[in-house]
């Protein structure tokens, strides 16, 4: 008895206050999102918009779908619009003023019409009037119940759109990198700035660090021809550092030479 | 009728020739009038040798055929290349061949200084060929080629001098009327063919009578039309004067003696048709009546010696084509004239050319005078023609004129007393005009200087001369002699069928009027030419100055239907231009403007297009709507 | 309460949004219409599943999460990139396609 009250009472007052209150708003935010100004504002009225839809997922009795719209589309979607709004230019605000002449007349008439369509469609329509309700479909609950149509008639659409998932995904990947406004440098570029470089030092290139039998030379710097340490050949670290050692410590001395 | 071989031969022979010479070019120019010459005195060889067979036949068996190959054979229309010579056809082959000869061997002469010499003679040949196929075909469309033919060397000879521009429109000028004409031919033999089913003498002679005499006349009309084309009748006879800017030996083969009266030949072939129809025959009276005095009237106001001669034959031609509508005996004295007419006016006009020739080319007779001493035998033949042309017993013209105007005396009624008055009245102008012609050139004081030194021709252009005044001498008797050529021709044209009764007066007494008539003219031209200035007078009646201008042929061809035809060609082409190429380009240009309102809504907004995309689904949802109702 | 009030809040909803693409020109705006527009039908989708007591509609309207968030990622990649070359983020900047 009360099961039938409360599964009455669902499609009864509760629910059409439920409807009475949060429809209007929605259209009044929809209308606001069209009207506004600032591209902000906008965003913020579609997200109440789509919280209110999530609301009637709710109570429609797809429970998992409300979830996931609040999640996906109130949470991820529309934050990534606030997102790019913020790269894109948080304070300009869109002149309202046409440009192109007798569209916004025809724009309202073509939709109204459109919608006026569809609204005597929908009254006509035969099937629609009166519900089944998920009951049934919903009795093992609603995420099983999804899961079992998705994974089983659906498999074929949802491997696809996975695909589709990961497509977007490298897209957006390719499409957000910075582009390269000047052309790479190939060898044959550097190779002709570096014989253009002025001095003859830096054409031939940095001297490498001396390389010695006995020791790891990178802390030890080459010789230039007059005996002096090349200060270019060591990395500045290990300079600053004081971690240099002197070249001559690895002079052969003369017996050495003698023995060998 | 027999079949014969060597008919062909007539054709080939000159045709052969004609290509050789010009396809060899230059290489040629040695010995090509020679080659030319020669072919074309073989022709006149077979011609003969074929006369004698002929007349050693009797009966049916008299005329020759020969059929050269199967030309045309589609569905019920058969028409075979064949060959017909019989006694109509031999007349013209020996009149050909004979006077084409002679001036083959005048022209070796006349032509020697000119760097063209060979393609003259290739053009002559080419002309035999093309008047021999239009005399020897058996089938109006065979006649055809040959009248295409002979037009093409006309147009050819007429414009052989054509670096001269002159001379090339004078030869346009004559081809476009021979066109005109030929647009005559080709509707009789449509006709024909549409009511007789074919177009061969054979077959049309046999179906002639079964048909209807609305049908008969228009052939005969037709006929008329493209006989007055080729033979310079009215309408269409303003082409002949400025045809003698070609030379000399051409107006005298071509526009004296064959293709002028292959118009006669044509009406006389056709004679079964008008036999048939009075109206056609009514038609070419008046249009030869009209023609003779018209040529004669124009004859007396030129100065130029072969206009005057061009102008005489004009009017003669009228004569034969008036005979021609006078009945069956008709026939017969029109071919007679023609045969007589083919010597003295061929003889005339070398003559002229010989005059031409000792006064370097001079062609005004103001500028002539006395020139009998200078040319004793150019004066004699010349005086010859001229006697035979004004009818003077017993030279050729006599016989054959006077018969013709006794036949048109007799023809009854107040139409036979009209036509006989126009040929006597056409006799006394001619008179005049030749006398005239006489007195400039001859005789009185010479009127050049001392630059030009008349002297007779050579040899080669005085024989054919001579020749062909022998014929104006002697023709008229013998062809007429126990009436020779009427009976000669009885087979083809039922010339012995005369009406017997109707005769109006007395031969004798039409003679006499006729020999009156023109020793009035001749007393007329030698008094008022005593004396002849040197210029032609300016104040002169308006009849003289209607004559110089040809009687205003040309103006009025130009008003009536050059200056409509160039207005309704230029009228078309506005048209095409305006109407039939504007609507093409008003479909392009309707492209363009609607393309270019089109574009507008490309205007490259992002917005606009999802603007387009939420009106798309709009209209699909309003289908749905409209679907569900 | 009339259940089908639902769809028509949804259809409401979608006309907004597509009243939204068409007329605003900033390009994030744009796209939260499109959001707002997904989201409706996603409603839809879900009174669907209701009416006809199975969970396909459920399963189509996690498909359109997904996929609306795959869509988000990239779509304000190309938004920065764009803006990062042009300093604007306009829509009606990027014309160039006009005639």
């Amino acid at each position: 008895m009360l099961n039938l009250a409360l599964e009455v009472g669902r499609t009864q007052t509760p629910e059409a206050i439920l409807f009475w209150i949060l429809g209007p708003i929605a259209v009044l935010c929809a209308l606001g999102m069209l009207i506004s100004a600032k591209a902000v504002h906008s965003a913020l009225l579609l997200a109440w918009v789509m919280i209110t839809l999530a609301i009637f997922y709710i109570a429609q009795d797809a429970l998992f779908l409300g979830i996931v719209q609040v999640v996906v589309y109130t949470g991820a979607v529309m934050m990534l619009f606030l997102f790019i709004l913020m790269l894109v230019g948080v304070d300009s605000a869109d002149s309202l003023v046409e440009t192109i002449k007798g569209q916004r007349t025809t724009s309202i008439v073509a939709a109204v019409g459109v919608g006026g369509l569809l609204t005597s469609l929908i009254g006509r329509a035969t099937i629609g009037h009166t519900e089944v309700g998920l009951a049934l479909a919903n009795v093992n609950g609603n995420v099983q119940g999804l899961a079992e149509e998705l994974f089983t008639k659906y498999v074929w659409a949802f491997e696809v759109v996975s695909a589709l998932l990961i497509t977007a995904a490298l897209g957006a990947m390719v499409l957000a990198q910075s582009q390269n406004i000047k052309s790479r440098t190939a060898q044959r570029d550097r190779s002709i700035a570096r014989f253009r470089s002025g001095s003859l030092a830096e054409t031939a290139g940095l001297p490498s660090s001396g390389v010695y039998a006995r020791h790891n030379a990178v802390d030890v710097p080459a010789l230039l021809p007059d005996g002096s340490a090349a200060p270019t050949s060591i990395s500045r670290t290990l300079e600053a550092r004081g971690d240099i050692i002197k070249s001559d410590v690895f002079e052969l001395e003369a017996s050495e030479v003698e023995e060998n | 009728m027999t079949t014969s071989t060597h008919l062909v031969y007539l054709i080939a022979l000159p045709l052969l020739s004609a290509a050789l010479l010009l396809v060899l070019g230059r290489i040629a120019d040695k010995w090509g009038h020679l080659l030319a010459t020669l072919v074309s005195a073989t022709t006149f060889v077979i011609g003969a040798l074929e006369f004698f067979a002929m007349q050693s036949r009797t009966g049916a068996s008299r005329a020759a055929t020969q059929k050269i190959f199967e030309w045309i054979s589609v569905g019920a229309f058969k028409v075979d290349a064949t060959l017909l010579l019989d006694q109509l056809s031999i007349c013209f082959v020996l009149l050909i061949t004979g006077v084409g000869t002679l001036i083959h061997i005048y022209s070796i002469a006349y032509m020697s200084h000119d760097h063209d010499r060979r393609r003259f003679f290739a053009y002559l040949n080419l002309f035999i060929a093309a008047m021999l196929l239009l005399v020897l075909g058996n089938s109006y469309l065979n006649l055809y080629v040959g009248w295409e033919g002979v037009g093409l060397a006309s147009y050819l000879l007429i414009g052989f001098w054509n670096q001269k521009p002159v001379y090339a429109t004078a030869a346009k000028k004559a081809f476009v009327a021979n066109r005109v004409g030929d647009v005559g031919l080709s509707l009789a033999i449509m006709i024909a063919f549409a009511q007789f089913g074919t177009v061969s003498f054979d077959g049309v002679k046999a179906g002639a009578p079964h048909a209807s005499p609305a049908a008969l006349t228009a052939i005969g009309a037709m006929l008329l039309l493209a006989a007055a084309g080729k033979s310079a009748q009215f309408p269409l006879q303003s082409w002949l004067g400025d045809a003698m800017a070609g030379p000399t030996p051409v107006s005298a083969l071509i526009h004296a003696a064959t293709m002028v009266t292959a118009g006669v030949y044509l009406i006389t072939r056709s004679n079964f048709i008008f036999d048939a129809s009075p109206n056609a025959r009514l038609m070419v009276v008046t249009v030869g009546a009209i023609t003779l005095l018209f040529g004669a009237i124009i004859g007396t106001a030129k100065d130029d010696i072969k206009k005057a001669l061009a102008a005489s034959t004009m009017s003669q031609i009228g004569y034969m084509i008036l005979a021609t509508g006078l009945g069956p005996i008709g026939y017969a004295f029109a071919i007679l004239h023609l045969l007589t007419h083919g010597f003295f006016k061929a003889g005339m006009f070398l003559g002229a050319g010989s005059v031409m020739h000792g006064m370097n080319d001079e062609v005004n007779m103001r500028r002539y005078g006395a020139l009998a001493k200078a040319m004793p035998i150019t004066a004699v033949t010349f005086g010859l023609g001229y006697l035979a042309i004004l009818g003077v017993p017993p030279f050729a013209g006599f016989y054959s004129k006077d018969k013709i105007i006794e036949t048109a005396f007799n023809s009854g009624g107040t139409k036979g007393i009209l036509l006989g008055g126009a040929t006597l009245l056409g006799a006394a102008i001619t008179a005049f005009y030749m006398t005239r012609v006489i007195v400039l050139t001859f005789t009185g004081s010479k009127r050049w200087d001392d630059k030009a030194h008349p002297h007779e021709s050579p040899i080669l252009m005085w024989a054919p001369m001579v020749v062909l005044a022998v014929g104006s001498v002697a023709s008229g008797f013998l062809l007429s002699s126990g009436s020779a050529l009427v009976n000669w021709l009885q087979p083809v044209v039922n010339s012995q069928n005369v009406v017997a009764g109707e005769e109006l007066m007395k031969p004798i007494v039409v003679s006499g009027l006729a020999l009156g008539v023109v020793l009035l003219g001749v007393l007329l031209a030698i008094f008022k030419y005593r004396t002849v200035p040197t210029s032609a007078p300016t104040q002169v009646s308006v009849f003289t100055k209607a004559a110089r201008k040809d009687l205003y042929q040309d103006s009025f061809n130009e008003a009536v239907l050059m200056r409509p035809g160039q207005k309704l060609t230029a009228g078309l082409v506005l048209t095409d231009y305006k109407v039939i190429d504007g609507i093409v380009r008003t479909v392009g240009w309707t492209l363009g403007a609607i393309s270019t309102a089109m574009r507008k809504i490309q205007n490259g907004f992002v917005r606009s297009y999802s603007l387009l995309m939420l009106l798309g689904v709009l209209v699909l949802v309003f289908t749905i709507w409209l679907v569900t109702l | 309460m009339d259940i089908s009030n639902y769809l028509y809040l949804s259809a409401i909803l979608f006309t907004i949004g597509a009243v939204g693409v068409t007329v605003r020109r900033n390009a994030i705006v744009v796209f939260m219409c499109v959001e707002l527009m997904l989201n409706a039908t996603n409603l839809a989708f879900v009174t669907f599943s209701r009416i006809h007591g199975n969970l396909a509609g459920q399963v189509a309207s996690f498909f359109t999460m997904v996929v609306a968030a795959c869509e988000v990622v990239v779509g304000l990649a190309i938004i920065v990139t764009i803006f990062r070359s042009r300093r604007s983020a306009s829509v009606d900047d990027a014309s160039l396609l006009k005639r």
